[in-house]
């Protein structure tokens, strides 16, 4: 056996081929026989009790199995997500929450049944609307991530009155919806002889939804099987188990048939979670040098009333930059709204929107170039915690990108007949997490190997990069490594989320490679008929706790040209460069923060979901309206890294890639566009209708 | 969606005769439009008639000039036609600018007439609509969706018309050709073709139950007038028109011999601005001349809560318009008042 050096190589995506060929099956095109459709039907106010469901009219059409609704659907048992109780009680806390599920033959039949269901409620006056000084928001004692809802250091207030140079601003991020490719789907199938429940989910994660549903149904875990092999996108809106797989195994268990579940795109505003709106705060206190002497970011935000969730937007701040008086602080308000959830770079993507919008109104304010105001601004330590940094090299980012990009050049904005052009900068943030898992090493007698572990590809690549450790750790060409992933079946391992899914699952198979070498290290003559195993648990050294603050860092750049006859903000070029660690996969890490920059520049100009005040729902609920960029809005991009070494990571010395990608984009394209129009905009999306208000006064 | 009956039509006299007899029974086209709403059960025919293999997907030279383009030629052939591009550059570019170019691929341009408003509230039957279901209400009106009409609408109905095309339409005075089984053959001008909302917003258009769409007819393009469409959005595809204008423009000796001038994403129906064009015929295309007559037009505007913005986008994208066009009919653009 030679060395190989697979990590490092642009290995192509292995399942490539399957993908676009349409071979790769995904949850919904799995199809027992006898397969029946279920179709859930959303309430249609936004506060109240259900009073009757009548299913009368939808039973007696041709090929309906049933109708469950909140008076007669099976008991669920416990859960730790309240919005996977569905039809427990009549309690609606939202529009769109399901209050009966219509099951049939067919998908046509299930859907025409469900339009029949009439249901009565009696409602009740509902709030929708966020506002920072709503009378219910409190100081949650926890945001989003474990985080402290509020910390303090020194005396702020004090701080900023004494800066010799102060901002004070409000920026505003309005409701986000994760909207995978992919909308949520589910194929339940009981098999009452086996007493074995198996599902097809498209998640992030088939051991949590497996552990929802043994909770939920009172199975045993190894009663059932949960398979994710392949997964359409889930941008954090997959990383918990959702309404449609619960209500498909419902349907499977209750009906004794395969029920399979596919969401339409319409009702995933309401279902499966979305980025809450922030309201931002943010004061910056410097000294006329830019050395900044104080810091105060305040989040409002809303969450459901059904769960807490808290996007932890303030926190990011608490990484940044170098402040001795600091205050980050969340206020929430629970509102009759969906339940927020995680979407791609929960926290730091909204907070850095702020935090860095107000570092370039702040370098306006000192005129001090952005990228020098930040490299003046650089922590020996984390600032919040004290502790040292693994590494950080977010000056480096800066620098390169600058270098790259021609920011040099770029800093006089300029005209182009009814084209005003300016570039902006801004900083990246991403915390280092890791989760324990568990993995499984095999080799076989005919020298090829097999890497089993339940890991979830949701089209980061995941597959082929666990091959590259394993082929790496056993020291084989990639060639020879199979890897088996998205089953629980297979050795348990953390969910797709976090950025975090390379750090455990690679842990878990590079030590599990590496027992299988030693194995082989001392196995003498052939190989036995079945093969040698070993296996690995990174339980141990996953939860140690670091002495170091671990995160990724990274550096933003656009150039934007802004109509000033339409208002029409487009972006000409978007130019990235992170630092996080060592990059397993150049080509599937590029596609990762190209792909995520991509999303920032929706952040940035076309996605906001509307709260109707009246109506108490989220008014986009289709790809036509709510407005992801299309290939026509995507410029050249261009992502680069550092080259970073940590030791105080992971055996693959990796950090986390999914995320950072989004989290200074929308503010490097805000801080484009107010150097291009000398206006600062502080609430996205920069649509052309508040670009023109900007640009002329309002109309 | 609820079950439905299918028959393909093989004539025009069949359809028709199909429709007169299927209470309930809708005219499918490309289907982009009508079978998303009926998915959504804003529409629940009891029978499509499918016309989209009717022999009327052709671009003919009229013999005294013009076009007639058939009902069921697709978007994108329409918009790459040769002639359509040299002699109606507006409607070519207000076919490129709607839609994606998979869906073009198969809209017809019968169906992009009569496509219905995207108005969230018209789609969603959990909601009052007076469009779609009279006497119900409006749920649009006290929301602050921008994408709603700042001309023309009334107390029951905001919506605006999504299409493109029918822009361009307008300002190029077309023609709009119908069948009816009672009606026989009958031809309608573009400006009338769709309406305003007033009590009865379930009406967009005046066409009779039944009839058919059978084509559009372009009248002879003056050789001197030049055309354009300029669409703003809030994507660079794929989104309808927060604002739009189609303009046609002959310049003889500095001063306006023909200007017709349509704003699309404002209405309820292509907004022909007719007190625009009256006040600008004539006159010189000078910059002042040009806001005079917008501003006029614009006078009528009664924004809602969110769509004010919509009032200075059009007026933008007409005085931009219209100075390109001086300059492509050879003139100087108008010199800009600060």
């Amino acid at each position: 056996m030679h060395p190989t050096n697979a990590l490092g190589s642009p290995v192509p995506r292995r399942e490539g081929r399957e993908k676009v060929t349409g071979a790769a099956r995904y949850a919904a095109e799995h199809t027992p026989p006898g397969c029946a459709y279920a179709w859930p039907v959303p309430a249609t106010v936004a506060s109240g009790r259900v009073t009757a469901v009548d299913g009368t009219a939808a039973a007696a059409l041709p090929g309906v199995i049933g109708v469950l609704t909140p008076f007669d659907a099976p008991r669920l048992g416990a859960s730790e997500d309240p919005t996977l109780q569905l039809l427990q009680d009549p309690r609606v806390p939202h529009r769109g929450w399901y209050v009966a599920l219509v099951v049939a033959d067919t998908l046509e039949g299930a859907r025409a049944a469900a339009s029949e269901v009439r249901v009565t409620y009696a409602s009740e006056p509902h709030d929708v609307i966020l506002r920072a000084d709503h009378p219910d928001a409190y100081t949650p004692d926890e945001a989003n991530g474990g985080h402290p809802g509020h910390r303090e250091q020194g005396d702020p207030d004090t701080a900023l009155s004494a800066a010799p140079v102060r901002i004070d601003c409000t920026y505003a991020v309005p409701p986000l919806h994760n909207h995978p490719m992919e909308p949520h789907a589910a194929t339940a199938d009981w098999d009452a002889g086996r007493h074995h429940l198996t599902v097809h989910d498209s998640s992030q994660g088939a051991g949590p939804v497996r552990a929802a549903l043994a909770s939920l149904f009172k199975l045993p875990e190894d009663g059932i099987t949960v398979v994710s092999e392949h997964v359409g996108g889930g941008f954090g809106s997959k990383g918990t188990p959702r309404p449609h797989v619960v209500l498909a195994a419902m349907a499977a268990l209750h009906y004794g048939r395969p029920v399979k579940l596919a969401l339409p795109r319409g009702h995933l505003p309401a279902t499966v979670g979305h980025r809450a709106p922030t309201l931002h705060r943010i004061s910056l206190g410097a000294h006329a040098d830019g050395t900044l002497t104080a810091l105060t970011h305040e989040v409002t935000t809303h969450t459901s009333r059904v769960r807490e969730f808290v996007e932890q937007a303030a926190v990011p701040a608490r990484v940044m930059y170098a402040v001795p008086d600091v205050r980050t602080t969340h206020r929430a308000v629970a509102l009759d709204v969906p339940t927020p959830s995680w979407m791609r770079a929960p926290g730091e993507a909204p907070g850095m929107y702020a935090l860095e919008s107000a570092m370039d109104e702040l370098a306006d304010a000192l005129g001090i170039d952005p990228v020098e105001l930040r490299v003046r601004n650089e922590p020996a330590s984390e600032p919040d915690s004290g502790r040292p940094f693994s590494s950080r090299h977010l000056v480096e980012c800066l620098r390169e990108g600058a270098e790259r990009f021609g920011w040099a050049r770029s800093r006089a904005p300029r005209h182009e007949g009814p084209y005003l052009i300016g570039a902006g900068v801004a900083s990246a943030t991403y915390p280092v997490l890791v989760a324990p898992s568990t993995a499984r090493a095999h080799a076989r007698p005919d020298g090829g190997y097999l890497v089993e572990i339940n890991a979830t590809d949701i089209g980061t690549g995941a597959r082929t990069v666990l091959a590259q450790v394993a082929a790496d750790a056993l020291r084989v060409p990639v060639g020879r490594v199979a890897v088996a992933i998205g089953h629980t079946g297979l050795p348990a391992a953390s969910l797709a989320g976090g950025s975090c899914g390379t750090a455990s699952w690679g842990w878990a198979v590079h030590d599990a490679c590496a027992a299988l070498t030693a194995r082989l290290g001392s196995h003498r003559g052939p190989l036995p008929a079945e093969g040698l195993s070993a296996s690995a648990d990174t339980t141990q050294s996953a939860k140690q706790k670091s002495p170091y603050a671990r995160h990724a860092f990274g550096a933003h750049f656009a150039e934007v040209q802004v109509d000033t006859v339409s208002g029409e903000v487009r972006v000409r070029r978007l130019l990235g460069v992170f630092a996080a660690g060592r990059i397993l996969n150049p080509q599937t890490a590029r596609s990762q923060f190209k792909g995520a920059m991509v999303m920032g520049l929706g952040m940035a100009l076309t996605e906001h979901s509307t709260v109707d005040a009246a109506f108490g729902d989220f008014t986009e609920n289709d790809l036509a309206a709510y407005h992801v960029p299309v290939h026509a809005d995507v410029p050249d991009i261009e992502a680069h890294w550092i080259d970073e070494h940590d030791k105080h990571l992971n055996p693959m010395g990796s950090k986390g890639i999914g995320e950072i990608g989004i989290v200074g984009t929308a503010a490097a394209i805000g801080n484009a566009v107010a150097h291009a129009t000398g206006q600062r905009l502080r609430e996205l999306p920069l649509t052309p209708d508040r670009v023109l208000t900007a640009l002329h006064g309002s109309a | 969606m609820k079950p439905f009956a299918y028959v393909r039509a093989t004539s025009l006299q069949q359809a028709v005769d199909a429709h007169a007899c299927r209470p309930g029974s809708r005219y499918l086209g490309g289907g982009t439009n009508l079978v998303d709403l009926m998915k959504h059960d804003v529409e629940t025919p009891t029978t499509l008639i499918d016309i989209s293999r009717l022999p009327l997907n052709r671009v003919e030279e009229l013999p005294a000039g013009g076009l007639r383009i058939g009902a069921t030629v697709p978007n994108a052939d329409l918009a790459a036609h040769p002639l359509v591009r040299s002699g109606y550059p507006a409607l070519s570019q207000a076919l490129l600018a709607g839609a994606s170019g998979q869906l073009r691929n198969v809209a017809t341009t019968g169906g992009n007439l009569l496509q219905r408003t995207r108005c969230p509230y018209f789609q969603d039957v959990s909601k009052p609509c007076n469009k779609r279901d009279p006497g119900t209400g409006c749920g649009a009106r006290d929301s602050t969706y921008r994408d709603l009409a700042v001309l023309g609408h009334s107390e029951h109905c905001v919506a605006t018309h999504p299409s493109d095309m029918a822009v361009a339409l307008a300002a190029l005075d077309a023609g709009i050709e119908l069948y009816g089984d009672t009606e026989g053959p009958r031809q309608v001008a573009a400006t009338a073709f769709h309406r305003l909302p007033g009590a009865h917003p379930e009406q967009d258009t005046l066409i009779r139950p039944g009839e058919i769409v059978t084509a559009v007819v372009l009248p002879p393009a003056a050789p001197g007038a030049v055309s354009l469409y300029r669409k703003a959005r809030d994507r660079a595809s794929y989104a309808f028109a927060l604002a739009s204008v189609a303009a046609v423009l002959e310049l003889a000796d500095g001063r306006v011999r023909h200007v017709a001038l349509a704003f699309g994403g404002l209405a309820h129906r292509p907004w022909r601005a007719t007190v625009a064009e009256q006040l600008l015929a004539g006159a010189p295309l000078t910059d002042e001349n040009v806001l005079r007559a917008v501003d006029a037009e614009l006078a009528q505007a009664r924004p809602l809560r969110g769509n004010a913005f919509k009032v200075g986008l059009a007026r933008n994208l007409a005085r931009d318009s219209l100075a390109a066009l001086a300059q492509a009919c050879g003139g100087e653009p108008p010199e800009r008042l600060p």
